[in-house]
């Protein structure tokens, strides 16, 4: 934790949003506003913001608000009142001190996770409120340091890691070697045109964790598959672009992304384990571009995992034996009801299951959706202490026996992480393919 | 390789017999054709291990490059006929033709690239952590910290590639804003950066090069030849070039809709609701672009009119006669693929649909179609009676009388033309 600061509602140590507030005029902030207002968000946040109540019944679905000695001020609609309910009853005219807190609460203290909205009785869901913050931020110019630089990045490279295309290329071929080891005809076929499948990953996997593509070249081998990487842009699928507000560079990455695939004529992408990426390929990204649904279809690792398990693609030598708990990735459980496909991936291939509860689509955040992780050190102290709640769960379920947790989702791993280390709750974390890759029959 | 002098006579010949190379080599890539169908290659593993390209011509016997190589990868015949591929020994990089390693070697080399007539080849170069690129085998006299999306002018002789001109570190993000993105063109960077640089493409003549700039968060232009356009747009997409008169055009957003623009202003007068891949078409300079008259719904725009048919999920590969009177692309409907000429759907959903080729005289189209793991090609809207397993692009005669097909029936590799008369 020595890299992080606590903040306060005075002292935001973070230089994106300083420097950019310092740029701010009045008149900025309300032309800015009001050309959101009035030009992308229609009729839908007026009737939110005007629907409320105050009646605090999503309060207890928020982690924060649960975490953070129910504080009002992390309440759902306390983070509304701190933001555009202001806002809207000012027409715009706050003060560039008012953006400065609503970009800290919109950026760092929501994780869009949509939890609230299930319990909400209108339905108001704060995710979209608190995007629309995030919009007028993005266009004001005042957003975190490190997750600015991570869109920066999407920006030149169309990676989230800087990752230049021959180091792209490199690791591909580095891990094919590597396989080679172990299967002496692996491939990690690059560019092969026609394939049945296009495999997308996101830039922490060449980066960081070369060795999940090495699973995954593994776990196609086995069961089969006819499938492809593109060695130029549009490999990887994530997208922090969509949760800076940068709405337009967001487009611009999902066009890249789909039209590797559809360049090499594949008949669907499948992607890896990653929630939000999720989000912008089969929600927000491929729809702002006019698609309504994505233009080829694409189906998250779980997806892929239960295929392969009910059609018998692989074999398994053994289960794996340690008990095991899944975290429901929000993007992928609320967002697309993959919770039971998870479960029977699971049961598939583990010998314990023990559920965490709340699970399924009421499973708590890790605490890193919504792009708070990537905010980066000056907001780690807040996140950690503000998933208080994550952290009981996995109390409650180690102490039913739970030796691992499996998080099919990479920011949820980096949460997850924290919180473990934070906490000292003594779990290990995992990907549903590192399990699979453990277990399973290798082909020869 | 000229069309006009490669074996048109009518009739159908084997190439190759794809089943003595599984028995021969431990480890084969997929087969491809040489444009005029007469020799098949693939990435190989040898004897010793090593990996090198395997050839295969009508007359003969399989024939392996005399070199071979820890790795070898992206093996592609060029226009002329020529096959090349980025091979690599001890940690070095380099581009190969028929068998003949380049001088230069590199760190690592990627995004091979032919000129239209094939005399080129270009290749992205790193060599200690500097970016260049590399023609025929000369490379850019400066370097780069970064550089990505090269292009090459059509007659081979300038290269350019979007490129970092002031070192960026992580989380440089004022430094950023204030831009170190440029274009270089044969390794000279433009004077003037910005903020991102994307998509740069040549004119014909090979003396212009356009691409799509972000100078703040929120404006979006054009740059010709290092001068941005006056106008900003909330977004735009990559320009292109008129073949006769050298002017740009590129989609532009504004107010939520999109058209197509010029420096001048709006090229059409209508706006849709998403338009890319302008393609001007034929001499007579007509525009073309795959567009979305409303949300979810996709059909081809020429000259600013959209065709009647729509289609609810993607169009791509938008095609175009050299006379500019006709175009087809792929779509996709309900789930399924098909091919589109003139504004009418053929007949036929298949698994999956590639670019609709013309035939010179544009009298003809033809297009390769997969259908349960086979595919076909269907010329002017009806199957030809044939099923493969491998199947390349066709290639029609000049005269456009006569057509090329080449693929893999029964682990063979057939060249065969067809009569269309
Ligand atoms: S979206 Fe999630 S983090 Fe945000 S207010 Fe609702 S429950 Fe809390
Ligand atoms: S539950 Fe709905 S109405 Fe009640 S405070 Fe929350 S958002 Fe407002
Ligand atoms: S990081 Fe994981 S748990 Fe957290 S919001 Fe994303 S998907 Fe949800």
């Amino acid at each position: 934790m020595s890299d992080s600061k606590p903040i306060t509602e005075n002292e935001i140590d973070d230089k994106g949003i300083m420097a950019g507030v310092e740029k701010l005029s009045p008149e900025k902030i309300e032309r800015v506003i009001n050309e959101v207002i009035t030009a992308e968000t229609g009729a839908k946040l007026k009737v939110y913001v005007d629907t409320c109540v105050h009646c605090g019944l999503c309060s207890e679905g928020c982690h924060y608000f649960i975490s953070r000695d129910r504080d009002p001020k992390f309440s759902p609609a306390g983070k509304v009142k701190q933001t555009l309910w202001e806002i809207m009853r000012k027409r715009g005219r706050v003060s560039p001190e008012f953006i400065k807190n609503a970009a800290v609460v919109a950026y760092t203290q929501c994780n869009l996770c949509k939890r609230c909205a299930m319990y909400c009785p209108f339905g108001i869901d704060i995710a979209y409120v608190m995007s629309v913050m995030r919009r007028i931020c993005h266009k004001l110019g005042v957003v975190p340091l490190y997750i600015q630089d991570t869109a920066h990045s999407h920006s030149v490279t169309a990676n989230q890691m800087w990752v230049k295309d021959d180091e792209w290329i490199d690791t591909l071929m580095w891990q094919e070697e590597e396989a080679r080891d172990e299967v002496s005809n692996l491939r990690i076929p690059l560019d092969v045109e026609g394939s049945d499948t296009f495999y997308s990953v996101i830039g922490p996997e060449p980066k960081y964790r070369a060795q999940l593509i090495y699973q995954a070249a593994m776990i196609m081998e086995a069961a089969g598959e006819s499938w492809t990487m593109p060695s130029s842009p549009g490999w990887d699928n994530s997208d922090m672009c969509m949760y800076t507000g940068d709405y337009e560079m967001m487009e611009r990455l999902k066009k890249v992304h789909f039209e590797a695939a559809i360049r090499l004529k594949a008949k669907r992408i499948v992607m890896g384990e990653c929630g939000h990426a999720f989000r912008s390929v089969y929600d927000m990204g491929n729809r702002a571009l006019g698609w309504k649904m994505p233009p080829i279809p694409i189906i998250h690792a779980i997806e892929y995992y239960h295929e392969i398990f009910s059609k018998e693609k692989i074999k398994i030598k053994k289960k794996f034996d340690r008990p095991v708990t899944l975290h429901d990735p929000c993007n992928i459980v609320r967002g697309r009801g993959l919770h039971h496909m998870a479960r029977e991936v699971v049961n598939a291939t583990c010998k314990t299951f023990i559920e965490m509860t709340p699970n399924c689509e009421h499973n708590y955040c890790c605490g890193a959706g919504g792009g708070v992780i990537n905010c980066g050190p000056p907001f780690k102290n807040e996140r950690v202490e503000s998933s208080k709640a994550k952290a009981e769960q996995l109390f409650a379920a180690k102490a039913k026996g739970a030796e691992v947790v499996i998080a099919p989702c990479h920011n949820c791993h980096g949460g997850l992480e924290d919180i473990i280390h934070h906490y000292g709750i003594d779990m290990e974390l995992k990907f549903l393919g590192d399990i699979i890759y453990e277990i399973m029959e290798i082909p020869e | 390789m000229d069309r006009e002098n490669w074996d048109w006579e009518i009739g159908k010949r084997e190439i190759a017999n794809l089943a003595p190379w599984q028995e021969r080599f431990s480890y084969q890539e997929e087969p491809c054709a040489s444009p005029d169908g007469e020799i098949v290659a693939a990435i190989i593993r040898n004897d010793d291990e090593e990996f090198t390209a395997a050839t295969q011509t009508s007359a003969g016997e399989i024939t392996t490059w005399e070199n071979a190589y820890e790795k070898v990868w992206h093996l592609r015949f060029g226009p002329d006929g020529r096959l090349s591929a980025l091979v690599s020994d001890t940690a070095e990089w380099t581009v190969a033709t028929d068998d003949t390693p380049w001088e230069n070697t590199y760190d690592f080399a990627w995004d091979m690239a032919f000129t239209p007539s094939g005399s080129h080849v270009a290749v992205s170069t790193q060599k200690d952590l500097q970016y260049a690129v590399s023609v025929n085998d000369t490379p850019w006299a400066k370097e780069f910290s970064r550089l990505t999306a090269m292009t090459l002018s059509p007659d081979g002789l300038h290269s350019a590639a979007v490129v970092e001109t002031e070192l960026l570190l992580e989380t440089e993000i004022f430094k950023f804003r204030k831009g170190c993105y440029s274009v270089a063109v044969d390794g000279n960077a433009w004077k003037q950066s910005y903020m991102n640089v994307w998509e740069p493409c040549f004119s014909n003549d090979g003396n212009h090069v356009a691409a799509s700039i972000r100078t703040t968060y929120q404006d979006y232009t054009i740059v010709v030849d290092g001068k941005p356009w006056d106008k900003k747009y909330s977004s735009v997409w990559a320009p292109i070039f008129s073949p006769d008169t050298n002017e740009v055009v590129a989609p532009v957003k504004e107010a939520g809709r999109w058209s197509l623009a010029s420096q001048d202003g709006l090229v059409w007068d209508t706006s849709f609701y998403q338009l890319w891949h302008p393609a001007y078409a034929g001499g007579e300079n007509r525009l073309a672009a795959i567009v979305s008259p409303e949300y979810g719904l996709w059909t081809v725009a020429l000259d600013g009119t959209a065709w009647d048919a729509t289609f609810n999920e993607l169009v791509t590969d938008l095609a175009t006669s050299l006379n500019g009177q006709r175009a087809g692309c792929v779509f996709k409907h309900d789930g399924r693929w098909g091919i589109a000429v003139d504004g009418k759907p053929w007949q036929g959903r298949f698994d999956m649909a590639w670019k609709p080729v013309f035939s010179p005289d544009a009298a003809h189209v033809a297009a390769k179609v997969e259908t349960q793991g086979k595919y076909i090609l269907v010329i002017d809207g009806k199957p030809l009676d044939r099923h493969f397993t491998r199947l390349e692009m066709p290639v029609f005669s000049q005269d456009g009388q006569r057509i090329l097909v080449k693929g893999v029936e029964n682990n063979i590799f057939y060249r065969e033309i067809v009569d269309l008369g």
